[in-house]
């Protein structure tokens, strides 16, 4: 048997430790990852081509619900390109309180993020910590809009529900406390080894080849790329507003988990800054139903990064066609470069670290040999007998342990 | 001058086909129209020249008879450039961008699954977005595809 065989083994699509179904399929010699290939689209519902037999004001709802976490993103992503269309002046008040529910939803995510890079890497204090703390932000949400997830905040022209100074004076306690969180949360970043040594130097992307791979969001920041659509292209109320786009220089894991974190102590200044100055007035302008024909491209800071839509109107009240690109799949690239020549043991933390995430492997293993093209299928059984054959050549023979 | 007045200046400038094909929509939007046989330069000169390094999407259009695409060129200072072109839809073919951007791969994939495009360049992989039993010649973005009735749910 040769000494470091290669092979390819599938993870996914479907395991119970996987947190959304995606296939990878990994070649490796011994324990070294020599290529991925990535099969998604199991979850595509042809959410584009239900759109455009839906009016304009059932795909809100519809876009809304691309995402579990980012919906906020889509919705607005989407009702502000077709707002573009209508030439709609969407009143001040609403483009706050959508930076507002913006804002909390990033902090939500980025807390459930670290929840789950702390699983991945065997911290789970950090997982029941974060999603404790988490829970902080959900309340905010729930009594904001009357929902945890799917917030139904956004209408065409504006927002459904205003924001009252006892809500307001409730959500700023509880961003205080989420801040002194965040602030233990930092510390134990820069301080605790068992992260520092853990994530520093695996998932390595640098700068260059984060630009030419076109990472996006925390992932891009992480390598020194300085790019946020809130500053670089703002919509809603950031053009108002004062924060600073997170960057850091690490280019690897434990660079991604620096710049969501400081990125939440820059939401709360952008939450207090909302609930601060939000502006008095009506909240929604009334909106036709057809809009008339044109196109736009509509961008949107998610958590995990830019968002897109392209909207197309033909003057109906359906649209023509509409393009949806969330980040991840703008980062998956930058992910098959990160794990080539890693360990496959960093590939769930450096997966998990553009936000989707996944773990262990599946218990039937696809052999391939790479050189000759053969392919064999071992179950567990076969698998265990040649994990003792493997370290009796290297002289500790297991076998001979008492069953 | 703004800074996508001067893109649309520079792209006129230099190419004599664009002059009355580069129209400003609004601040940081640009949209321009291209032959398919000229695409490729105009798109290298904006990603080499104009500094238009992202490349947020592509979108595909049933255009009736013609495949129509658009290129979403993004800058660092948050000026998109939209590049418009399109093929026959008899003949959809089309040459990859993955060598200028390796994101593109899988935006070229769901032009071929969704729309039926040809991408020439486009290296062997897994398909995306449909399923691998996908019935061949079904593109469902495509107008004239409509869900079959059997597969149809209460909406």
């Amino acid at each position: 048997m040769a000494e470091a065989e290669e092979f390819r083994i599938p993870i996914g699509p479907q395991h119970p430790a996987l947190k959304e179904p995606a296939s990878f399929s990994v070649a490796l010699k011994g324990e070294k990852i020599l290529g991925v290939d990535v099969r998604l689209g199991y979850n595509h519902r042809g959410i584009e081509k239900a759109c455009e037999e839906r009016t304009y004001i059932q795909d809100v709802y519809l876009v809304e619900r691309i995402c579990g976490i980012c919906s906020h993103t889509h919705s607005t992503c989407f009702i502000q390109g077709v707002e573009e269309i209508a030439g709609l002046q969407v009143p001040r008040r609403a483009l706050y309180i959508r930076s507002l529910i913006g804002e909390l939803e990033r902090v939500h995510s980025h807390l459930l993020w670290l929840g789950v890079a702390g699983h991945e890497i065997g911290f789970d204090t950090l997982l029941m910590y974060s999603w404790r703390d988490r829970e902080t932000v959900m309340d905010i949400l729930t009594v904001l809009t009357g929902n945890r997830v799917n917030y139904g905040i956004n209408t065409l022209g504006g927002v459904r529900r205003d924001i009252t100074p006892e809500q307001a004076k409730d959500a700023l306690v509880g961003i205080d406390k989420l801040e002194e969180r965040t602030k233990y949360y930092i510390e134990v970043a820069s301080q605790e080894t068992t992260i520092i040594n853990r994530l520093s130097g695996v998932g390595v992307l640098s700068k260059e080849d984060a630009t030419r791979l076109g990472a996006l969001g925390p992932t891009g920041r992480a390598s020194g790329i300085s790019q946020d659509v809130r500053k670089d292209d703002p919509y809603a109320a950031y053009g108002e507003l004062d924060f600073k786009v997170m960057t850091d220089n690490h280019c690897d894991v434990y660079g991604r988990t620096i710049v969501r974190m400081l990125e939440l102590m820059e939401s709360y200044k952008i939450i207090r800054q909302v609930l601060k100055d939000m502006p008095a007035g009506p909240i929604s302008v009334r909106a036709p139903r057809r809009m008339p024909a044109g196109e736009v491209l509509s961008r949107y800071e998610a958590p995990r990064g830019e968002c897109v839509h392209y909207i197309k109107s033909n003057g109906t009240d359906k649209p023509e066609r509409v393009k949806f690109r969330a980040p991840t799949l703008a980062n998956v690239q930058a992910v098959k470069y990160m794990l080539k020549d890693r360990y496959l043991a960093d590939m769930p933390i450096v997966i998990a670290a553009i936000d989707p995430c996944f773990s262990c492997t599946d218990r039937t293993v696809e052999v391939n040999d790479l050189d000759k093209g053969d392919t064999k299928v071992m179950d567990w059984q076969k698998l265990h007998d040649y994990s003792i054959d493997w370290y009796r050549q290297k002289g500790i023979d297991f076998g001979k342990m008492k069953k | 001058m703004t800074t996508e007045e001067k893109v649309q200046k520079e792209l006129q400038a230099k190419f004599s086909f664009l002059v009355d094909k580069v129209e400003v929509q609004r601040a940081r939007r640009l949209w321009a129209e291209v032959d398919y046989s000229n695409f490729r330069t105009v798109f290298e000169f904006s990603i080499d020249q104009l500094k238009f390094f992202l490349l947020c999407t592509i979108t595909g259009l049933d255009d009736g008879d013609k495949l129509g695409l658009i290129y979403h060129l993004a800058s660092a200072d948050g000026t998109v450039l939209n590049i418009k072109t399109s093929v026959p839809m008899q003949n959809p073919v089309i040459q990859t961008v993955t060598d200028l951007f390796p994101a593109a791969e899988i935006y070229e994939r769901e032009l071929v699954d969704l729309l039926g495009a040809k991408v020439e360049g486009l290296k062997l992989a897994f398909r995306y977005p449909l399923t691998d039993d996908w019935p061949v010649d079904q593109y469902p973005l495509r107008k004239s595809w409509k869900m079959p009735a059997s597969e149809k749910g209460t909406s």
